[in-house]
């Protein structure tokens, strides 16, 4: 197999097809329907292979979500439909059921952070533009490249299955914290479910390390002459690190999940001890393990996995705002020491998802002042983006809107990140609405938005057409708005000390004061909901119907995928690939609008 | 039914955007390419100073509509301190938000495309990027400072005079034990746990300390002005002691015992007044997820004056004579029981 990966980096193979002589012969001048869009080595089908999966998941779990807030929106209301479509297990009396509305918050979180945010968005955009930007015909190992999104379909196919056995789909939390995940007898989800989940993950875990190890060697070996690392576009820099993270944080949960398996069904006590059961009333037999062994294992990744999510969002914003802008993005350097400071600080703040476990308070002081140190690098980057659109001659295109909503969002949720890592506050807002509101903002709608803006913007060279730039606005504006109207106000239910993960308010004194704002929220919700699949129709009218690109290069960008064919094959560049000379953001220079990457440095010009 | 309008008028108003969104492209291929953009440009960058105003004046608003709703003044003295620590954060993280914000938007409205404007070659400046390293991690300094100042104090040993309830999580309730006069917790075992033979904790009743024991379920006393140290533990997976009103909140884990204490300013009857709410009740809440019932695990803290608390207790069975019948030794006396003190 190293033979073939090889041969792909190497120009005369693809390029010339009269002299293939690839004695494996997996590659002839017709590819067939098979090879080029099932299993196909191509980086740049991968990328569609993977970004599809994922549309395809973010609509299922963003559809979990519509459900759920149906529950916490009108929690006396009988929904018929709901009892017809899922049965009278989950839905009696079209009212959700409580173990289902746990499995489908569970289900959505699992899907969304995993599924669509890491395989949808460092799949698609570290196989998409990784070869493209550095100049390389395809990745190191295209056959692992592949292979990396077979296992995440497959991991896709075990999650997707088991929503549909009789106990239902995990329902610990995303987090799946033992005990409760690890006995079937305290929860109908930690039967069949957790193990189908586990496996899942498992599966998961092996993908985003067969992609992360390609992308790092293809981003260390094969970049073109003249690509120092200090040329390299931020996009590349950001999804480097968000490899090395992957890379190593993931084993560890891979690690948790093992042992967790083994208390499952092996009889170990690595995470149980001293249990007894009030459903089955009998007293478990394991003693010495520790519950929060595993919230250590599991946030040494979950941390990084944040990271591992906005990171990569970070890299395609500055690349957008930077060209939109039509002026170079602002401190180069600081951008890529502040990526890197992110990257190392991302490993040592794991314990402030645990300040109030029982941690030793000593401990918890040092992962407060790691943990704000975080905030550093990232009001650096929040201030470079804003000064590199100053000045600027903008241009909204629809991904530029979606880099500056990206920009929003992440001060939002960056700021409200300031509270929970400071644990005297994080006492009273753990585990409350102010922690969705955080993360969602943050992770989810930055990670998205982020995610919008590189779709919108790579689309015309994914395939060669435009998308409608009127559903686009659309798109962009009521998602922004939507996303501040849903977790805005979930703030105040946060400071009210509303706890998440509850099935239903009407009971408690003290948090059911916001009846009206749960609907309010969850009306929001589904409106939003609804215009994403707007976007959805708009992607796949557009790949068939779309507007035909004309140019190479429509955005007048300066980096070297924008001088490949306008639908280039699998090689990137017939003939040479081109040599690089200067960094990739010489815009508004010596009065030149651009100047592209692979133009040599003129006579009296300064390098950057 | 209904549904099935629903739907329909759904899948019209797609419709109708979607035709919308393709004549506005064609239209815009006639008009020309360039004066097409110009045109959409213009729109968006005034939307984007129509987003910061409306979204400046909704954050405004939404905090008018809500700070009567989110918590008023704490119940503790430790709850003072994390409020004081709130309020702090959010003077300073509410400038940086109104400051950024305003920036990004109003740099998006002012530096949109024309075509007299060229933009600015501006690569770098070492002066700029000090200012907002420097700048961030002096704020942040003061934020940590004050935050473990806070976290040290709250996280601190609990008083000796503290009165001292162990309180045990299970699937899906809470169970509180109180020391009795001997003011010390009787030594238990989880394998003795049974519900049946109401033995709830597994007390071990060859320990003589666990006679005088009173266990209640998902209702506990305690008394005002005195601190109070929980000693935490669960029966079975991982919950957590949720109290809204005194800013507090702890796991309680299997097989590792936790602890929080605090010290609560105004009885339950107090705050029925103070609220105007006659059905005021201090509550908890579990706040970990624990399985379906996570959301129903509620239980109840009666803060009362010193009288009331010896009353109550007085009146509590040990948990040793529920089961051993009235022959066996009676609970607390009540002149001992407020000398439950935390020297073991």
């Amino acid at each position: 197999m190293s033979n073939e990966a090889t041969a792909h980096g190497h120009p005369e193979v693809v390029t010339t097809h009269e002299s293939h002589h690839d004695e494996h012969g997996v590659h002839h001048h017709k590819e067939t329907f098979i090879t080029k869009y099932v299993f196909s080595q191509d980086h740049k089908m991968i990328s569609k292979q993977f970004l599809i999966t994922g549309m395809i998941w973010a609509i299922i779990g963003g559809l979990m979500s519509v459900l759920f807030r149906l529950q916490l929106g009108y929690p006396d209301a009988h929904f018929q439909f709901l009892e017809d479509i899922l049965g009278s297990k989950w839905a009696k009396d079209g009212q959700i059921q409580p173990e289902f509305y746990y499995a489908l918050v569970t289900m959505h979180g699992t899907i969304l952070v995993f599924f669509v945010l890491t395989g949808g968005l460092s799949g698609t955009f570290a196989n998409f533009l990784i070869p493209l930007q550095v100049g390389a015909r395809d990745m190191a190992s295209p056959f692992l490249n592949m292979l990396s999104y077979w296992f995440f379909l497959l991991a896709s196919i075990v999650m997707l299955s088991s929503l549909f056995i009789a106990t239902g789909p995990a329902s610990g939390g995303w987090t799946s914290y033992p005990p409760l995940s690890a006995l079937g007898d305290a929860s109908e989800g930690s039967k069949t479910g957790m193990d189908l989940w586990i496996i899942s993950m498992a599966l998961f875990v092996v993908s985003s390390l067969l992609g992360g190890l390609n992308y790092i060697s293809t981003i260390l070996n094969m970049r073109t002459k003249g690509m120092s690392m200090t040329r390299m576009p931020l996009t590349i820099w950001a999804l480097f690190f968000t490899a090395i993270l992957g890379v190593l944080s993931f084993p560890v949960l891979l690690s948790g999940f093992i042992l967790l398996l083994f208390d499952r069904h092996g009889g170990t006590s690595f995470y149980l001890s001293e249990i007894f059961l009030t459903a089955t009333n009998k007293a478990l037999p394991n003693e010495g393990g520790s519950a929060i062994l595993y919230q250590h294992l599991f946030w040494f990744l979950g941390h990084p996995e944040v990271y591992i999510i906005i990171l990569p969002a970070m890299g395609l914003v500055s690349e957008v705002l930077s060209i939109n802008s039509r002026k170079p993005i602002f401190g180069y350097m600081a951008m890529v020491g502040s990526l890197f400071a992110i990257a190392i600080l991302a490993f040592l703040v794991w314990a402030h998802h645990m300040f109030v476990t029982g941690l030793n308070p000593f401990l918890g002081s040092i992962f407060v002042l790691l943990t704000l140190l975080i905030a550093v690098p990232s009001a650096i980057k929040v201030f470079n983006w804003i000064t590199t659109l100053w000045r600027g001659n903008i241009r909204f295109t629809p991904a530029m809107l979606f880099a500056i909503g990206f920009v929003s969002t992440f001060i939002s949720g960056g700021l409200t990140g300031i509270y929970l890592g400071n644990s005297a506050l994080d006492i009273q807002l753990h585990d409350t609405y102010f922690v969705i509101a955080h993360f969602h903002i943050v992770m989810w709608v930055s990670g998205i938005l982020g995610m919008f803006a590189g779709i919108y913007h790579w689309f015309p060279k994914m395939y060669g057409r435009y998308m409608n730039n009127t559903l686009a606005y659309i798109h962009f504006w009521v998602t922004l708005i939507g996303a501040y109207l849903i977790f805005w106000p979930m703030h105040y239910e946060g400071f009210a000390g509303m706890p998440r993960r509850y099935f239903d308010y009407s009971q408690w004194l003290s948090f059911n004061q916001f009846g009206g704002l749960n609907r309010f929220i969850s009306t929001v919700a589904m409106i939003t909901f609804g215009v994403q699949l707007l976007f959805v129709f708009n992607f796949f009218y557009s790949i068939f119907k779309g507007r035909r690109v004309m140019t190479r290069n429509p955005w007048g960008a300066t980096t070297l995928e924008w001088t490949a064919p306008i639908r280039p094959g699998h090689g990137n560049w017939p003939g040479e690939i081109p040599e690089v000379h200067r960094w990739p953001y010489d815009y508004a220079k010596d009065g030149r609008d651009f100047i592209p990457q692979n133009e040599p440095l003129g006579a009296n010009e300064s390098a950057h | 039914m209904s549904t099935f309008f629903l739907l329909l008028i759904l899948f019209f108003g797609f419709l109708i955007t979607f035709q919308i969104a393709k004549a506005s492209e064609y239209v815009g291929v006639l008009r020309g390419e360039k004066k097409n953009f110009e045109q959409h440009n213009r729109i968006n960058g005034f939307l984007m100073i129509v987003f910061l105003v409306l979204g400046l004046v909704g954050v405004w608003y939404c905090n008018e509509l809500y700070k009567g709703k989110i918590l008023g003044e704490s119940a503790s003295k430790h709850g003072e301190e994390i409020d004081r620590m709130l309020y702090i954060t959010i003077a300073i993280t509410g400038v940086v938000f109104v400051i950024t914000q305003i920036l990004l938007f109003w740099f998006a409205f002012k530096f949109q495309y024309s075509e007299k404007r060229k933009a600015h070659y501006f690569p770098h400046d070492n002066r700029l990027e000090v200012i907002w390293t420097v700048v961030p991690a002096i704020a942040l300094t003061v934020l940590v400072g004050f935050g473990l100042f806070y976290w040290f104090r709250i996280t601190g040993e609990a008083p000796q005079d503290a009165l001292q309830v162990e309180v045990t999580g299970k699937q899906f309730g809470w169970i509180f034990r109180y020391p009795g006069h001997d003011a010390t917790f009787g030594k238990k075992y989880y394998q003795n746990i049974s519900d049946k033979d109401n033995n709830s904790l597994g007390l071990i009743w060859d320990d003589a300390n666990t006679h005088d024991d009173v266990v209640v379920n998902n209702e506990m006393y305690c008394v005002v002005n005195r601190p109070i140290k929980l000693i935490i533990g669960s029966r079975d997976v991982i919950h957590d002691v949720g109290l809204v009103y005194f800013r507090q909140k702890m796991d309680a884990v299997p097989g590792t015992p936790t602890t929080l204490w605090f010290t609560p300013k105004f009885t339950t009857e107090e705050m029925k007044k103070k609220l105007g709410n006659p059905d005021f009740e201090y509550e908890i809440s579990c706040d970990q997820m624990c399985g379906k019932g996570h959301y129903t695990m509620r239980g109840v803290i009666k803060v009362v004056g010193a009288d009331e608390y010896k009353l109550w207790l007085a009146k509590q069975k040990s948990n040793y004579s529920m089961v051993m019948g009235e022959k066996a030794a009676p609970a607390g006396a009540p002149a001992d029981s407020t000398k439950t003190t935390a020297k073991n």
